[in-house]
């Protein structure tokens, strides 16, 4: 029913249409509905009448600046705290001239390159994107792009399932698994014969001898990280590559583009799959939004998930980039895809390759350095102070490290919210701290004001 | 005739167009002394390093060789590359939407009140009791609403019976790889003769092993499937759910309903119906919307508003997670942005406008369209003519050309959708494009295109002989 309040509302949007979004004048609907031959728009909707919305959705129109006020006041709700949160989810300074770029409207409104001959800027850019990668893991392919972390670890473990279609079905994944991670890793091989176990590690880190007396014959996939979700740099990553070469298994590992800047390659030490968060250079923490990494050796290329570029030529013989090996994806090979991937995130791999050509060689490294070194630093300071005992691993941190504390933990995380800081309580008592460039700052305050709650 | 104009960067000391990252310059830096074991450190990195006023530079001649939906229209069938609306970036970028996703719920009530408000109105959209916003794209989502008729299945003791889903012939690759991700086999179902579901083969597949059947409505023709409700009858006698794929779903803003039509489960793809930027490829958004009494199987955490604000919960039977943390929060808030300005009329104009701009370009047209009355897209076909090779040759009349070669129902497919947000000239100057292509030579098209920054790229030896980074370029 159209009634005077749609009216009014409609005038008062763009003279005669609803929506300030449709470039149509009155006179340009009518010329078009008489070309078409039709009385009016409505005629052109073929939907039975049982099943016509007739009613109003109670969603009511609002100005540019309306919208913009009521979200700016909704998110003033968000208290503003100092985090020194990590857990797999990182931030780090995010210089101005990756908005400036990559907020070019060429890039932010384009869609997927399926027609490479008006789209080689996106397509080189993530050619860049993918050969950053190659050269942060080592290994040979590297896609442009998952959703996150978690994700990009589900499609690990269905491609272990694909590559080693023999009896295996188990996956062992490391204690320190985020349970988030685990349960995307869960769903993802619903689809299989795989079973996910977790294996225990001791002071934090991954044993030779635990894990060898976990491998056997039916180990499709072993997953590591390094750090790991609690900040431990993994001591004997090599001895681990060399007992999982052995079984034959996949041997998946998880890391994030900083991380990679610094500690040995993921290729030197037998990797086969690596997998992690790119989204630590580009975008803010963003409540978890990411960019799942994905790079394997090239006896995986073709049963890699997610869009690969590639370079080719043109009629000119030109150098230039299209999307290829499409024949993996769902697209074409529907229920054989290697993935159900299509939308992915593109732009934000742009945002983390620009990032990271700022930075440069020698900055990814010093701000890995750094990466290194805050966390002894202020776990010293934390640990001077009564009834908190940091960290609480004699190893080597990156990021972030656990801490004792005598008192509640939970409670000590509530205490310290109300001064402005997030941290991880873990346990009953077991913090977490993350601190990196963006929060180095604030360590001082930090620990002043856990004295102060544990006075 | 319009001409893509797009430059090009020749550079003097590459063969190429804008030299790469590596080519401008590439150095090795030693990772040097830290206080680790030398045997955990790699020993250097090899990357490029350039100013910022050189990477200013790089990237913005990048972004002037490529094509965005404010560069011209982008007549993707199924993909709606609609018009973004420039505001909702200023409200992504407002320092309160970068939290961390581990905040106490407490702390973060600003964005559980987007999360609450946004899966309010997509269920209202939708006709769905209740939605989730966690999968990050639309794939993401059939995956799920997957996952949650199974667990459907599971708790009425049928899983194991229950292992076939049913998708029709014409629908997305990604229905077929969702089901086949989780387990189930895949049943093609064909379309009948005026390209919509056939009522006897759905019939005849349907059964005792039937999960669900994935339908999307309109279909990939555009057509409306009429007998929605009788195709729902069917699924639902034989126990089976029926999950609606949203990508058509710009069509029937505020005009229909899925939840109306008897769906079950129903995915949105918010960067296709409410215009969030797709940034290349994306992030996208695939929320998923249920009936109640799927409610207690959504993932983990849902929000809900109480007395005390909003909270997060684990539903009762959750299927768990499909994502490590809430989805992608920043194109949610932008969808929230672009429904809050429309409201319910401009939502209503939305889908007359795309179902009125699909018409009036079909009516230029000369190419022959088989399947008819159509909503918000069309099918036409190349006839003769390699549709992929069509789709070149438009580039050199200065337009993106539609999807090609699918579905391929139609021969040499040219699957269109304008989207609302093209003028009345700008379709005309599409169709003057497709008239001329249709009557051109086959060499012509062949060889197109020749307007175009980069021409006929070689797509067959980039697939033989992949080189996927700088690293292993070809001499």
């Amino acid at each position: 029913m159209t009634n005077q309040f749609d009216q009014t509302n409609t005038e008062k949007i763009n003279n005669c249409t609803g929506s300030p979004f449709t470039p149509h004048t009155k006179a340009d609907v009518r010329e078009m509905l008489d070309t078409i031959g039709s009385e009016n728009v409505e005629e052109l909707f073929d939907i039975p009448e049982s099943i016509r919305f007739d009613d109003r959705l109670n969603i009511t129109v609002a100005s540019e600046q309306q919208v913009t006020a009521q979200l700016a006041q909704t998110l003033t709700q968000n208290s503003a705290q100092t985090e020194f949160l990590g857990r797999g989810h990182y931030s780090h300074y995010v210089p101005s001239i990756v908005d400036h770029i990559s907020l070019r409207s060429e890039f932010l409104t384009s869609y997927t390159q399926y027609q490479p001959e008006i789209t080689q800027g996106f397509l080189q850019a993530l050619f860049e994107y993918q050969s950053l990668l190659v050269e942060l893991t080592g290994l040979n392919v590297a896609n442009c792009s998952m959703y996150d972390a978690a994700t990009a670890l589900g499609e690990a473990a269905t491609l272990a399932a694909r590559v080693r279609q023999v009896s295996g079905s188990r996956i062992l994944v490391p204690d320190y698994l985020r349970t988030e991670r685990r349960a995307v890793l869960e769903n993802y091989v619903i689809g299989t014969n795989l079973t996910v176990e977790a294996f225990a590690t001791k002071n934090g880190q991954t044993t030779p001898e635990v894990l060898d007396r976990a491998l056997d014959d039916d180990v499709v996939m072993v997953y590591l990280e390094n750090p790991t979700t609690e900040g431990v740099i993994e001591e004997h990553l090599d001895e681990l590559g060399s007992l999982i070469e052995k079984q034959d298994s996949l041997f998946c590992l998880g890391s994030d583009l900083v991380a990679l800047s610094l500690l040995q390659t993921p290729a030197s030490v037998g990797a086969d799959v690596v997998v992690g968060d790119a989204s630590v250079l580009g975008l803010p923490t963003a409540y978890g939004m990411g960019l799942g990494i994905f790079a394997c050796r090239d006896d995986y290329i073709r049963q890699v998930p997610g869009r690969l570029v590639g370079a080719s030529e043109d009629a000119h013989g030109e150098r230039t980039f299209t999307l290829t090996l499409q024949t993996r994806e769902q697209h074409i090979r529907r229920e054989r895809a290697t993935s159900n991937i299509c939308t992915n995130q593109a732009w934000v791999a742009l945002r983390t390759a620009i990032h990271a050509a700022y930075l440069g060689p020698s900055g990814l490294i010093s701000l890995a350095k750094k990466c290194h070194q805050l966390p002894e630093k202020v776990a010293t300071v934390l640990d001077e102070i009564d009834g908190i005992s940091a960290p609480i691993r004699d190893c080597h941190h990156f990021r972030e490290f656990k801490a004792s504390v005598e008192s509640d933990a939970h409670l000590l995380a509530d205490e310290l919210m109300a001064d402005g800081f997030a941290i991880h309580a873990l346990n009953a008592d077991v913090i977490q701290i993350c601190v990196t460039e963006a929060n180095e700052r604030h360590v001082d305050d930090l620990a002043q004001s856990i004295t102060e709650v544990l006075e | 005739m319009q001409l893509f104009n797009q430059t090009i960067w020749n550079d003097s000391e590459s063969d190429g167009y804008e030299p790469l990252l590596s080519e401008k310059g590439l150095i090795d830096v030693e990772v040097g002394e830290t206080d680790l074991p030398d045997d955990l450190t790699r020993d250097t990195l090899q990357l490029p390093k350039l100013s910022e006023p050189e990477l200013a530079r790089h990237y913005t001649r990048l972004s002037q060789m490529n094509y965005g939906i404010d560069n011209g229209p982008y007549p993707l069938g199924s993909c709606t590359m609609k018009y973004n609306p420039k505001f909702t970036e200023d409200i992504a970028a407002l320092p309160a939407t970068a939290v961390h996703p581990d905040r106490d719920s407490v702390s973060v009530q600003g964005t559980l009140e987007v999360y609450s408000t946004l899966q309010e109105y997509l269920g209202q959209i939708g006709g769905m009791d209740a939605v989730t916003l966690q999968p990050p794209a639309g794939a993401a989502g059939e995956f799920t609403g997957i996952l949650i008729a199974e667990s459907l299945h599971e708790s009425n003791d049928e899983s194991k019976q229950r292992n076939e889903v049913i998708v029709p012939s014409s629908a997305h690759g990604t229905n077929f790889a969702s089901a086949a991700m989780a387990g189930y086999e895949v049943v093609e179902l064909p379309a009948d003769s005026d390209g919509r579901v056939d009522l006897d083969a759905l019939s005849a597949a349907v059964g005792d092993s039937t999960a669900a059947l994935m339908l999307t409505n309109p279909n990939t023709l555009g057509l409306f499937e009429r007998n929605i409700e009788e195709i729902a009858d069917i699924v639902h006698e034989a126990g089976g759910l029926l999950y609606y794929d949203g990508a058509n779903l710009n069509a029937l803003l505020g005009r229909a309903r899925p939840g109306d039509m008897g769906f079950d489960i129903m995915h949105y793809n918010v960067h296709k119906t409410f215009a969030t930027p797709h940034g290349g490829g994306g992030p996208g958004a695939g929320p998923i919307g249920v009936k109640q009494e799927l409610k207690q199987f959504l993932p983990t955490p849902q929000v809900r508003e109480t007395d005390d604000g909003y909270e997060l919960f684990e539903p009762d039977q959750t299927i768990g997670k499909v994502h490590g943390a809430m989805g992608n929060w920043l194109v949610l808030l932008k969808a929230y942005a672009y429904i809050s300005r429309l409201g319910n009329e401009g939502l209503r104009d939305t889908s007359a406008k795309a179902v009125l701009n699909a018409n009036y370009l079909a009516s230029q047209l000369d190419l022959e369209i088989p399947f008819r009355p159509f909503h918000h897209e069309f099918v036409a076909s190349a006839g003769e003519q390699d549709a992929a090779d069509f789709a070149k040759r438009m580039l050199d009349y200065g337009v993106h050309p539609p999807t090609t070669k699918w579905p391929e129902t139609v021969p040499e497919a040219l699957m269109t959708e304008p989207t609302e947000a093209e003028s009345k000239k700008t379709l005309e100057q599409l169709a003057t494009a497709f008239n001329a292509v249709s009557n051109e030579e086959f060499e012509a098209l062949e060889q197109a295109p020749n307007r175009t920054s980069a021409q006929r790229i070689d797509q067959t030896s980039a697939a033989r002989n992949p080189q996927l980074s700088w690293q292993h370029l070809d001499e």
